[in-house]
């Protein structure tokens, strides 16, 4: 359950000086000075996946390429584009791949609908099986019932 | 010389498990006893050769023999001495001989447990558990030899890499494979009842001990992996759902319901077919994920081994087990005598409804999983299934699942009361909202969904210290009048009662831990020595920068000096990057500061030119809970094995006791 995780929320940041070359994840001078645009970057580059790396997101990766992309997220906020339209515009340049949440369409319906499935397919066979034995406990062949007259009556 | 004995002894063990895995079935059908018996002296001796085989690499790796090529890729002189030993199944070839080490301990285990295991379903299951012996051992000795010599022996090794340099890496593996390989053993037990057509409660009890240590120890392995990853990768995340950490979610998900599903068996005969299926599920999913890591089918952070001809091989082992037993399963399962009935409302309800949402997770981890790979190959269309599917599908079906917990553990067997049993939990209930409510009027303006997993983390720790708290006050007449009474009372309750709450007051734990992360925070920026970095309640000052030498790498530390906001010395941390020459790697090395249960964790960046340096210092609150908290799930595994019922000839006595005294019913517990 690491969906309290999932919104980077206090992100405090603080930029100081200097300037660095590259690498390891987001770096001081790409931070945006607007501290909510900037959350917005963390959170939209958290769910776009690194393509060069093994199941990294962009936010969380030290390659080169992800740094680029970080910076186009920022480029694209800092230019007035909402959340939306930054994820489609990346996913237009590098395809669906790098979506680390994939989109609901008909490809990922199946994927989507796992969870319910699922749930779905146990509910009904416990419901098929408490059916069954309802069936079982109710219903006694022509042949049962006169036995058990039989038995009851050779009882008395 | 001792390589080569080593190397034999595995050859040996290789016949002895085929010995093993024919002769019982040979026994059922003969009918000769003897030939049966055959079975425990081939489990204890195919063990005997593993073990020695192992010691065999072991002693290689402890003594850097260069000759041998397992240790030149993994080891090297000035390697630390823990490492050389962590070394041995820090690579492909010895992880696996660790695997086949634990299959056959787990075998002769079996083989000398005095419990009350019919002969045949003894005898059935030490085949069983044989022949996946012998498959992986054939598999060791034809694609992994861990034995091959090279001549002439370098002077010196290639070192293991760096990220696995670790103690926490080092007892990673152990852990996870006695989890993995743990539930071998429940298979067997489900092979083998299968084959015999018969499964009862008897069968239930005989295989929950065994998958109570395999559970205990995948949790314990999982916890280790996720704080290995935690400190080590360096950006202070705790689960990626990374393919491999899904590999060994998946058979833990699987095996806590069958953990639960077994207990439904034992007490009310229910579930036969579908406990048997879990068994057969659960260990299938520990071989695919050994596929996942050992194959590098689905590469990722944590896969060192990448070879496409050991993966199709294990691919067939996994066909021939998977697609084997769950043929038999389908031919046999029909004719199990179907057990008895259970009301909705009732602890076996509770535990039906555990199950389907355990397994609804499940099978979601497994889709989402391999969907990305199902798809790429049938439709070449390349998408990625990351964090936000599996939190936006997993969160919603373990909240449920999370409410269910107590009240499983307060209703009745048979027919419960949903209205007593809500009144019994009303304190937990209460307890729960007011701590959410607390909290969320404390942090407001924060994130939402911390307090109410807060609140939900309580509502679990409450709900198990109530459980043992009204159990041991008793009911009615028999209530329990003063706190010493309760006490002693408490104390006498069974150990599995002890157990179950220990283990779901740990998931509670486990709860809060995660829950808090939504309050941490994390900073970055560029820092010279005096200039200071804040994040949340903590302030770090750089000290100094400066080299530091290990034993086998060269380090460049930051030291750094914690504060809180008022300027109170805290404490010290040192975060580095360190620089492997054996292996050309850089690996950064974290800086923790405990403080509590909470973290201040330091990661050091990029050196910049002027003698400034790139910090990013996250403080995390409570993190540690999430590993205690596992720690305290394992801990009830354990405390549970040590049930009279467990014990060793106990289920022998208590039938005994059974029928001095007919008339009296098990306690529910």
């Amino acid at each position: 359950m690491s969906a309290a995780r999932l919104p980077r929320v206090v992100v405090a940041l603080m930029l100081l000086a200097g300037s660095s070359g590259t690498v390891l994840a987001v770096q001081p001078d790409e931070v945006l000075p607007d501290a909510k645009l900037e959350a917005r970057a963390r959170d939209i580059s958290s769910g776009l996946r690194c393509l060069v790396c093994q199941n990294q997101s962009i936010d969380d990766s030290d390659a080169p390429l992800a740094r680029d992309l970080r910076l186009i997220v920022r480029e694209r906020l800092k230019a007035g584009d909402d959340d939306r339209q930054v994820q489609d515009y990346v996913v237009g340049r590098y395809g669906e791949y790098v979506l680390l949440r994939p989109v609901l369409a008909l490809h990922t319906l199946l994927l989507w609908l796992t969870p319910l499935m699922a749930l779905g397919l146990g509910i009904f066979g416990l419901w098929r099986l408490s059916r069954r034995r309802a069936d079982h406990e109710t219903k006694l062949s022509p042949a049962e019932e006169a036995e058990i007259a039989a038995l009851t009556r050779r009882d008395r | 010389m001792l390589i080569e004995v080593g190397h034999f002894a595995l050859a040996l063990a290789l016949a002895l498990s085929l010995v093993q895995a024919v002769m019982p079935v040979w026994a059922a059908r003969s009918g000769d006893a003897a030939l049966r018996a055959v079975a425990t002296p081939a489990a204890l001796g195919t063990f005997a050769c593993i073990l020695f085989s192992f010691g065999a690499l072991t002693y290689a790796h402890a003594t850097s023999d260069f000759s041998v090529q397992n240790v030149i890729e993994n080891s090297h002189t000035a390697k630390p001495f823990l490492y050389k030993l962590s070394g041995v199944w820090g690579n492909h070839e010895g992880s696996m001989l660790l695997w086949v080490l634990i299959l056959a301990l787990f075998g002769a285990l079996v083989a000398v447990a005095r419990n009350s295991v019919p002969p045949v379903l003894r005898a059935n299951t030490l085949a069983v558990q044989g022949l996946i012996t012998f498959v992986f051992v054939l598999f060791i000795i034809t694609t992994s030899n861990p034995f091959m010599r090279v001549s002439p022996a370098p002077v010196e090794g290639n070192d293991l890499n760096p990220l696995l340099q670790d103690f926490g890496l080092a007892i990673h593996p152990p852990l996870l494979y006695v989890g993995y390989v743990g539930f071998s053993i429940t298979f067997a037990f489900a092979i083998a009842a299968l084959i015999d057509g018969r499964i009862d409660a008897v069968w239930a009890r005989a295989v929950r001990p065994w998958t109570l240590i395999a559970w205990s120890f995948l949790t314990l392995g999982i916890a280790m992996g996720s704080y290995w990853a935690y400190y080590e990768l360096g950006w202070g995340g705790w689960w990626f759902w990374d393919p491999v950490e899904n590999a060994s979610l998946m058979p833990w998900l699987a095996g806590t319901a069958l953990l639960h599903s077994t207990v439904v068996m034992e007490k009310r005969d229910a579930l036969k077919v579908w406990t048997v299926l879990l068994a057969i599920l659960t260990f299938s999913l520990s071989l695919l994920g050994t596929f996942i890591v050992r194959s590098g089918v689905l590469t990722s952070v944590h896969s060192f081994a990448t070879d496409p001809t050991r993966g199709v091989f294990i691919l067939a082992i996994l066909i021939l087990f998977i697609g084997g037993s769950l043929s038999l399963f389908a031919w046999r399962a029909p004719m199990l005598r179907q057990g008895g009935l259970f009301a909705p409302i009732s602890r076996e309800g509770a535990l039906v409804m555990n199950n389907l949402f355990l397994a609804a997770a499940c099978a979601t981890v497994f889709v989402g999983t391999l969907y990305p790979l199902l798809l790429e190959s049938l439709t070449s269309e390349k998408i990625s299934v990351g964090p936000p599917f599996f939190n936006y599908t997993f969160i919603p079906l373990a909240i449920p699942l999370l409410l269910i917990v107590p009240f499983g553990q307060t209703l009745a067997w048979k027919r419960g009361d949903v209205h007593a049993a809500s009144q019994r939990l009303f304190a937990a209930m209460g307890v729960a909202l007011a701590v959410g409510l607390a909290v969320l009027a404390w942090t407001w303006g924060g994130p939402m969904m911390a307090p109410i997993g807060i609140g939900l983390g309580a509502y679990l720790v409450v709900g198990s210290a109530m459980e043992i708290v009204s159990r041991a006050r008793g009911y009615g007449n028999s209530r329990a009048r003063t706190v010493g009474a309760v006490m002693r009372r408490a104390l006498g309750l069974p150990r599995s009662a002890w157990g179950t709450a220990l283990a779901h007051a740990g998931v509670g734990i486990v709860v809060l831990g995660i829950a808090a992360q939504g309050w941490a925070t994390e900073a970055l920026g560029t820092v010279k020595p005096g200039e200071s970095l804040t994040s949340g309640p903590y302030v770090a000052t750089l000290d100094r920068v400066g080299p530091r030498t290990g034993e086998n790498y060269e380090e460049t530390t930051a030291f750094l000096t914690i504060r809180n906001t008022a300027g109170d010395f805290i404490g010290t941390v040192e975060t580095g990057k360190r620089f492997y020459p054996s292996r050309k790697m850089n690996v950064t090395e974290s800086g923790l500061l405990t403080i509590g249960v909470s973290q201040v964790y330091a990661s050091l960046g990029e050196m910049v030119p002027g003698g400034a340096i790139g910090l990013r210092l996250y403080y995390k609150p409570l993190v540690l809970l999430i590993w205690l908290g596992s720690v305290v799930m394992a801990l009830g595994g354990a405390v549970s094995l040590t049930d009279r019922r467990m014990r060793v000839g106990a289920p022998a006595r208590a039938k005994e006791k059974a029928k001095a005294l007919p008339g009296t019913m098990a306690p529910a517990e």
